[in-house]
């Protein structure tokens, strides 16, 4: 059976290197590389927001999570949906309006370039180094669970990452986005298929799907059975702080999203405001369907596969591929599972295009070298090249980490530094006249210190494990937490907004609310935005 | 090499910024974004808070296995696509209101 799932990972390979080696050759220039030329399509770009955004936490956490937990797990899904709202009707437009590749060019427009910059990279990077680690963490623990025979942890993480840095570094952004496209429509194919097959085990009833739910039996920790209405909610989030995290987790997601950088620069690979907008609703259908899905998927894993059973098979993470087993055999499973290693490679890619983009434009172009290029191309060059050291980092960090890491905490630590320091900045530089570089720098570094901080001592990182957690499983400071909820967001996202809002009170800078006027009607009006074009 | 940027003067963008068209505008966008924005957050959570503070109410059944928990939350993805919708036939009136703006300022500048 191995060799089917080898067989489908070589195909999606190869396919998607012809696509880079297609893109290579249209990918010269900045404009080209960075932003595919701005010559996306709305629709095209609605689908690669949905491969940008739906990562391996959505289709093999999700479904892992319900399988275990039930309903609250489905709290994900809604909150990762709706959380477009306030890209829709915040971000979007006046991003696409008023900047080039990056965040931080909005940021840039009427602050003092230079420490703006440096810290919404700083930022950038943080966001998209943990979560890349937290993939390919992932990646490995999956491709090892599938190929065990062929190839080892370390070997499937270098080869994840050595594929990200070809698409990134050769194919820039109209391969990722391609990458992207042909992922999101194999994952929603994948979880159609899977959900129907789910259906007509329960013979197309509704009724009989939803009363299964009402009984999961399971064995607990102690070898007990237990038997549990998994519809009911409360069963992850328990009380006394479980209600406040659930609080704390929405806020992170609806206003992270708007600030995850990897998300944020697809805006700028189609032509203009209008077709950004269009993409935002496209990605909204893709992705609200796809969640409800995890519905099927979720709880048809509780239910058809058991928790007992996908305990001793893999873990939470494989509740997706063992229903995709359970229900149509092997050459299923090996469908489910590529899907799921390909649905890893998009999200990697895009993080990588992200945080090279913000390292090249922001960091060494603007902050280093006063915003001119030394020689023509000099901006791709090092992108390329920090693609390289971007790749050559996650798979050491992931290695170091081994298979069984507790990374998921670092994906909540991506939304909330997203939410923390990101939001609250773009947001108030497009909202507030006032709003100064004083208030941006210290609204970044206040927003990300406290979610790190925030993160570091809560019960992510730190609990008292029992002997039998080993290694890097091991929680990383063995103490009882001193912060109780693992979603920093709810205290993290209001000191991100008082650290910009203090730090512009306590200074004054007449050309930052000079030029708010002509942020204000160019972001409001696309006047003068960067256009579609060959460069 | 795509077009320069539109560039003018600080006084320009002051007179635009200032204009009644632009205040229009800026106005049209209010109405709905403000009320819209407001709405889906209280909205949304009010689904975690009563999950985590109303357990019990929550887990109410009301179609066979099928609890008001769900059913809030399959509810909260229609909220999300029936205000993006809204949005988009909201925003092709902001389209038309800045198309003429833009098309002022370009004559404002002059020959380009």
């Amino acid at each position: 059976m191995v060799s089917v799932p080898l067989f489908m990972f070589l195909l999606f390979i190869a396919i998607t290197l012809g696509i880079t080696f297609w893109a290579s050759k249209r990918s010269q220039g900045a404009g080209a590389y960075f932003a595919a030329s701005r010559q996306i399509k709305g629709w095209q770009n609605g689908i690669a927001v949905a491969g940008d955004y739906m990562s391996a936490a959505s289709f093999l956490g999700i479904a892992g999570i319900i399988a275990f937990q039930g309903y609250d797990g489905f709290l994900f899904s809604v909150g990762w949906l709706v959380a477009y709202l306030t890209v829709l009707l915040v971000i979007a437009e006046p991003l696409r309006n008023a900047g080039k590749y990056t965040m931080a060019d909005v940021l840039a427009y009427r602050l003092k370039p230079r420490p703006v910059r440096a810290m919404a990279a700083l930022s950038t990077l943080t966001v998209s180094t943990f979560y890349m680690i937290a993939q390919m963490v992932g990646a490995g623990a999956l491709v090892k669970l599938l190929l065990g025979g062929y190839v080892n942890y370390n070997q499937a993480v270098t080869g994840v990452g050595i594929l990200m840095i070809v698409y990134v570094v050769f194919g820039g952004m109209l391969a990722t986005t391609w990458v992207q496209i042909i992922k999101a429509i194999l994952l929603m194919a994948g979880t159609f298929l899977l959900s129907i097959l789910v259906m007509a085990h329960f013979h197309f009833s509704f009724g009989d799907f939803f009363s299964a739910i009402g009984h999961v039996t399971y064995h607990d920790a102690k070898g007990a059975e237990v038997v549990k209405d998994f519809m009911t909610p409360g069963l992850r989030y328990k009380p006394p702080y479980g209600p406040l995290d659930l609080v704390s987790l929405g806020l992170a997601l609806i206003f992270g999203t708007a600030g995850l950088p990897h998300i944020l620069v697809r805006f700028y690979t189609v032509p203009d405001a209008k077709t950004a907008r269009n993409s935002v609703v496209w990605a909204m259908v893709l992705i609200g369907t796809f969640y409800i899905m995890t519905t099927f998927l979720g709880f048809g894993a509780a239910t058809i596969v058991g928790p007992d059973f996908i305990k001793t098979h893999g873990g939470t993470n494989m509740s997706a591929p063992l229903l995709a087993q359970a229900l149509a055999g092997n050459i299923f499973f090996a469908f489910i599972s590529a899907i799921a290693f390909a649905t890893i490679l998009a999200v990697v890619a895009g993080l990588t295009i992200s945080a090279t983009t913000s390292f090249s434009h922001d960091f060494w172009t603007n902050v280093i070298h006063s915003g001119v290029e030394r020689k023509p191309g000099e901006e791709v060059m090092v992108a390329r090249i920090s693609a390289f050291v971007v790749g050559a980092v996650a798979i050491g960090i992931a290695i170091l980490l081994g298979p069984t890491a507790n990374v998921a905490f670092l994906v909540a630590l991506a939304f909330a530094v997203a939410a923390s320091a990101n939001l609250p900045v773009i947001v108030l530089s497009i909202f507030w006249r006032r709003f100064n570089t004083a208030g941006a720098v210290t609204g970044l570094g206040v927003g990300l210190l406290a979610s790190i901080g925030l993160i570091i001592v809560s019960p992510s990182l730190m609990a008292i494990d029992p002997p039998t957690v080993v290694g890097t499983a091991r929680h990383l400071i063995q103490a009882k937490a001193l912060f109780p909820l693992e979603n920093p967001g709810i205290l993290s996202i209001p000191l991100g907004f008082i650290g910009a809002i203090v730090g512009t009170l306590l200074s004054n800078e007449p050309s930052s609310q000079e030029k708010f006027n002509e942020l204000l009607v160019r972001s409001n009006t696309g006047l003068g935005a960067e256009r579609a074009g060959s460069h | 090499m795509a077009e320069e940027r539109y560039q003018t003067s600080q006084a320009i963008w002051d007179k635009m910024a200032n204009s009644q068209e632009f205040k229009d505008l800026m106005a049209t966008k209010r109405t709905f974004i403000v009320p819209a924005f407001i709405f889906f957050v209280l909205y949304y959570f009010a689904l975690p808070v009563l999950d985590g503070y109303a357990p019990q109410f929550m887990a109410t059944k009301v179609i066979g296995n099928v609890n008001l928990a769900y059913l809030f939350a399959l509810s909260q993805f229609f909220m999300a696509w029936i205000i993006a919708g809204l949005y988009v036939k909201a925003a092709n009136n902001f389209d038309r209101l800045a198309k003429d703006i833009v098309a002022k300022a370009e004559t404002l500048k002059g020959g380009k």
